[in-house]
């Protein structure tokens, strides 16, 4: 640990980041994993089914009580079904645009990923120099906002590339719901920042983290409700992934995926479901800060009590992101648009109209 | 030359027939008095034929229009009247003027009808018949009730399952449980009755349609009924003795499966065959057959009714002769010396040799078993090049009956188009030989034979720069040839062949050919077209037409007016 | 003419918000996930561990039977091979050359049966149109194999599946019948 002290601070902050990208990347994609098993067990329980139970590695059966109970609960499935998609024919079909279909999944999986270069995880870990966020930006909103745009490219590009119908109405259906659920996303949290007066989503936190009655989402409710479900829509998760409406559209944009290349849709659908909650719970619920007021962590322990916080926030997001899949049917096509052009923009402005009213005459 | 065959003089006008004018089910109908009997001599129409005519149908066992009649199955009862006539040797009138009809019953019953055998009682003027009428029906349920009584009902393992009068007729005219309960009485099963016949005689119905055809038709009175009443069977003079060379024709001829053939027995049953209307390439008789084939394997032979050629009937020889195709020994590759090639490449070396052959360097040999329109395409290749032709002779025994002395299923077919030498084909051959021997010929063209059983040896084929041949079977001629062309048996391709009296006929592909084997017309085709320049036809309907245009005699002759059953040319 | 127009009384500004949507989703998906999770109410019968009850008359996968003295009861008459509509039985005829059934008088076996249990459809018609009641659709529903040509079942394979169907055995009856009889021709003293 001592050598690292004598290293240039330029090379410590090299080194530091490249170690959260590996950190943040590794979490995510267990969170991936797991996201999906959580998803099997709630949807099967909620159906009346046990979920997946049966996969486990063969000593798992020799830890008495422990071993069948974890393998009950499925949380060997997340490994089977990794090593499933590695190991299923990966078909391209002869009609396909080759270029297109094979960068597709790739362009739909890295932006839900890059998103959570900005969002601050914890508070510090060690000293006050190492902020738990791998990139502090002072315009991180924007840039996640220009990030997550990028994500419909891929599930339109998917669409065309397929050169088949249903993901073509799939990928239609995607961009035109993306871009209108952006721009009410984006006036949502206009009015957050007005009242932070900082576009770095570590400022944000600091400005929440007084404890649970200085979370945003008291403050600002309406723009949590239009920023989550935007969110819903954003991520093609019920009640709006028409995009990939099984019933309607066979898979939707990604029909004539196979093995990996359909797996990095999967792994980009969740991956921007973590995104999104981890977004709100800067945005809204308070970051990494406990909901009885924190200040940034002086100890190692309190870093990593910080992170734990925000990852549990995180998980329940995600949970109510997987409930309300069984909740709600899927809305039709043009229901989805008036909620988004004719409710929610308007909405989103007088929320902006009414926040800007209240910072300029309370503004001191 | 003007198309000789449509502007022959038109036959002199038949002379009037003499007509009866009858009633079937209450309908007027006029029929001849007269119609051919089996051996086609007139006489007086029967209440059967009369029926046919007026489009009814009578339900029969014993009666065939090509045997004698016997009358002894009864199950053609047909009730009947005729018109009454009263003392003074009137016609009875009714009130309305028309003549009173006395229905036939039973002489001291008159309120039992008495039906006739349709198959054997001549039609009288005014007569009314009721083929339709409850009392027929009864008569022919009750008929076939007692038919029935001690027929075994082992439909599971007949042969004649799906083509059985008895199946059929159970089906229109029986009824559908049987009042029979006494045991019923068993008779000898697979009797062998000759080489190639099974005789089960629990099955039998005795109508004896087999023992009149060996007796009138085939000459050969081997078959008779022995023993009484419920014993009665059919049996062969001597056990197995029933082997003349039409013996299966019987077993068409059973109505029922006591006749099977042992050559089909429990090979397949027939409602899976596919009937493939063909032509019998066994001798110059050319006999019309219907080829029963299932998923490319051939199953059977069976005689298809023709009268300009072999009526119903062909010989067992012919109808056996078709194991040949499905032989495992097969020519399936296309080969350049010996060695395996595409047809492209094979094609086109050929035509580039051919094309390149001075006038006079090729030969050609063709076989008379080949398809008209390939020696027709051969013809056209031989005059382009200069060659020198012929085909090969195939003479052997003939009969009085359909087998004829020329083997050959097709050597009308190679005179007309000029192949084969004349008068006698095989003269040219030692002409051939010569040429080779002296080195005049480098290059042979053999189709169909092996040239090495008719005076061309082994040693005359190595003096060849080039050898191409086709062929079906492996031969020593095609074990030297330079190009090795595998083609098609005639159950396999289409075309047509001129039979001995010069009749056209025309026969359809009823399996696929065997490996990379191809139509020799369709590779023929192409190697004329290469080496000719001339356009030809890629369907054998049109290759037909232009060979119809082309061949003096037959001028007017198309592939569609040909039919079923052919057209007979001048020859 | 026979159209009937349904009231759909336009939806109240309260509905419109899709509150109650919401609340009603929130309440039958709780319940449903309590009663799985904490009752242990899940309906998934879990297969290996527990078996189907397979009912009487149930139509699984067709097996040939032998009568009660071990013989085949199939005599190749192709009846189930002519019904079967997804084309998966296949049998070979004995031919002229074949061997004669394995009892007496019934003369005829297949050679070969055949039964492609990738392709059966298990419809039954093969046993209703058995004039031999040779065939039966018994109760194996769960047919594996590791190829192809694993799940074609041959006779060998299908008769050994297919176990004893007591029945009237009509050939022996006829035989029996016929022996019965005086002996025939008639012997001539």
């Amino acid at each position: 640990m001592d050598s690292i002290k004598y290293l240039d601070p330029t090379t410590q902050f090299v080194l530091f980041s490249i170690l959260k990208v590996m950190l943040v990347f590794a979490v995510a994609m267990t969170g991936v994993a797991y996201s999906v098993l959580v998803e099997r067990k709630v949807s099967a329980w909620i159906q009346d089914r046990p979920g997946p139970n049966r996969v486990a590695p063969f000593f798992v059966e020799f830890i008495p009580v422990i071993g069948p109970w974890l393998t009950r609960l499925g949380i060997f499935q997340p490994m089977a079904d990794g090593l499933k998609s590695f190991l299923k024919e990966d078909f391209t079909p002869s009609y396909v645009r080759k270029v297109y279909f094979w960068l597709a999944p790739a362009i739909a999986c890295v932006p839900s990923l890059m998103t959570l270069a900005v969002i601050p995880f914890g508070s510090t870990l060690g000293n006050a120099a190492n902020k738990m966020v791998i990139a502090d930006l002072n315009v991180g909103i924007l840039y996640s906002f220009g990030i997550v745009s990028l994500g419909v490219y891929g599930i339109v590009l998917a669409g065309y590339a397929a050169n088949s119908k249903y993901p073509f109405l799939g990928g239609i259906r995607s961009s035109a719901q993306m871009i209108s659920y952006e721009i009410a996303m984006g006036m949502s949290v206009v009015a957050v920042f007005l009242l932070v007066g900082d576009l770095n989503l570590s400022s944000v936190v600091d400005y929440q983290r007084g404890g649970l009655h200085q979370w945003l989402i008291w403050k600002q409710p309406l723009a949590f409700v239009i920023f989550m479900i935007a969110a819903f829509a954003e991520t093609n998760r019920l009640p709006f992934d028409l995009p990939e409406s099984e019933t309607e559209l066979v898979g939707g944009y990604h029909t004539e995926y196979s093995s990996m290349k359909f797996a990095l849709f999967f792994m980009g659908e969740y991956a921007a479901m973590i995104a999104a909650s981890g977004m709100m719970v800067t945005l809204f619920l308070g970051g990494w800060s406990s909901p009885f007021g924190s200040e940034p962590a002086g100890t190692i322990l309190g870093g990593l009590v910080h992170i734990g916080w925000f990852l549990a926030k995180v998980a329940a997001l995600m949970v109510v992101f997987i409930w309300t899949r069984w909740m709600l049917p899927r809305f039709r096509y043009d229901q989805l648009m008036d909620l988004g052009w004719r409710r929610f923009i308007p909405l989103a402005l007088a929320n902006i109209l009414v926040t800007a009213l209240i910072v300029a005459f309370t503004h001191k | 030359m003007s198309n000789a065959a449509t502007t022959a003089p038109a036959p002199a006008a038949p002379p009037p027939v003499e007509k009866i004018r009858i009633k079937v089910d209450g309908r007027d109908v006029e029929v001849p008095k007269l119609l051919p009997n089996w051996q086609g001599k007139l006489e007086p129409t029967t209440m059967l034929q009369a029926i046919q005519i007026a489009g009814g149908e009578v339900p029969h066992y014993c009666y065939h229009p090509k045997l004698p009649v016997a009358g002894n199955c009864r199950m053609c009862l047909v009730e009947f009247g005729t018109p009454m006539i009263g003392p003074d040797r009137k016609p009875v009138l009714n009130e309305d003027g028309s003549p009173k009809i006395a229905k036939s019953v039973l002489p001291y019953e008159p309120s039992t009808p008495r039906g006739a055998i349709a198959c054997a009682t001549p039609i009288s003027p005014g007569m009314e018949l009721y083929p339709n009428s409850p009392a027929t029906k009864q008569m022919r349920e009750a008929v076939l009730e007692s038919l029935l009584i001690n027929h075994p009902l082992d439909c599971p393992i007949c042969d004649q399952a799906g083509e059985c009068k008895l199946q059929e007729y159970s089906v229109q005219h029986g009824q559908a449980t049987s009042r029979f309960v006494e045991a019923k009485v068993h008779k000898p099963k697979a009797v062998d009755l000759g080489p190639r016949i099974v005789l089960d005689d629990e099955r039998c119905v005795l109508c004896t349609r087999c023992i009149r055809f060996s007796k009138d038709i085939a000459g050969d009175d081997a078959l008779g009924i022995v023993n009484r009443g419920s014993y009665n069977t059919i049996a062969a003079w001597k056990e197995g003795a029933f082997d003349n060379n039409y013996t299966l024709n019987t077993v068409d001829l059973c109505p029922v499966g006591a006749l099977t053939s042992k050559d089909f027995r429990f090979k397949m049953r027939v409602w899976f065959l596919k009937e493939t209307k063909s032509v019998c390439t066994s001798c110059g008789t050319g006999c019309n057959i219907t080829v029963g084939s299932r998923e490319g394997a051939i199953h059977r032979y069976e005689p298809r009714e023709n009268d300009a050629v072999n009526g119903p009937w062909m010989c067992d020889a012919g109808r056996l002769n078709y194991k040949w195709v499905a032989r495992e020994d097969r020519l399936k590759d296309v080969l350049i010396r010996g060695a395996k090639a595409g047809w492209n490449t094979a094609l086109k070396e050929i035509s580039a040799k051919l094309a390149a052959a001075p006038q006079g360097s090729v030969a050609l040999i063709a076989s008379a078993r080949q398809t008209t329109e390939e020696l027709f395409l051969l013809g056209k290749l031989a005059r382009k090049l200069g060659a020198l032709t012929d085909s090969v002779p195939r003479l052997g025994e003939g009969d009085r009956l359909l087998v004829n002395v020329d083997k050959n299923p097709n050597m009308n077919g190679a005179w007309l188009t000029g192949v084969a030498a004349v008068p006698a084909a095989g003269g040219r051959l030692g002409l051939i030989a010569e040429a080779i021997r002296s080195g005049q010929v480098r290059t042979l063209i053999v189709f169909g034979e092996d040239v090495t059983k008719c005076g061309i040896g082994t040693d005359l084929l190595a003096k060849l720069e080039t050898l191409i041949v086709s062929d079906i079977l492996p031969s020593a001629t095609t074990a030297t040839a330079t190009y090795l062309l595998p083609g098609c048996a005639h159950a396999e391709k289409r075309g047509t062949f001129v039979n001995a009296k010069g009749r056209v006929q025309k026969f359809m592909k009823a399996v696929e050919p065997k490996g990379d084997a191809r139509a020799e017309w369709e590779f023929l085709h192409e190697l004329v077209h290469n080496v000719t320049g001339q356009n030809g036809f890629s369907t054998i309907e049109g290759l037909f037409n232009q060979m119809a245009a082309e061949v003096p005699a037959f001028s007017g002759l198309e592939w569609a007016k040909l039919g079923d059953t052919g057209v007979t040319v001048q020859i | 003419m026979s159209t009937k127009v349904v009231d759909r009384a336009p939806l109240t500004f309260y509905e419109r918000t899709y509150l109650p949507a919401i609340l009603g989703g929130i309440k039958v998906t709780s319940k449903h996930l309590f009663n799985t999770l904490v009752k242990g109410k899940a309906v998934t019968m879990e297969y290996p561990e527990q078996k189907w009850v397979v009912p009487a008359g149930y139509r699984g996968a067709p097996y040939l039977v032998k009568d009660q003295d071990g013989a085949t009861k199939c005599v190749s008459c192709q009846l189930c091979e002519f019904v079967c509509p997804p084309k998966a039985i296949k049998i070979t005829p004995p031919g002229p050359e074949g061997q004669p059934a394995d009892r007496a008088n019934a003369e005829k076996m297949p050679r070969e049966f055949e039964i492609n249990m990738l392709r059966c459809i298990f419809c039954g018609f093969c046993q209703e149109v058995c004039p031999e009641e040779a065939i039966f659709l018994q109760k194996d529903y769960s047919l594996t194999g590791q190829s192809r040509e694993e799940m074609i079942y041959n006779k060998e394979k299908l008769l050994k599946l297919g176990g004893t169907h007591a029945g009237i055995q009509k050939w022996k009856h006829k035989l029996e019948e016929a022996k019965e009889q005086e002996t025939f021709p008639v012997p001539t003293p």
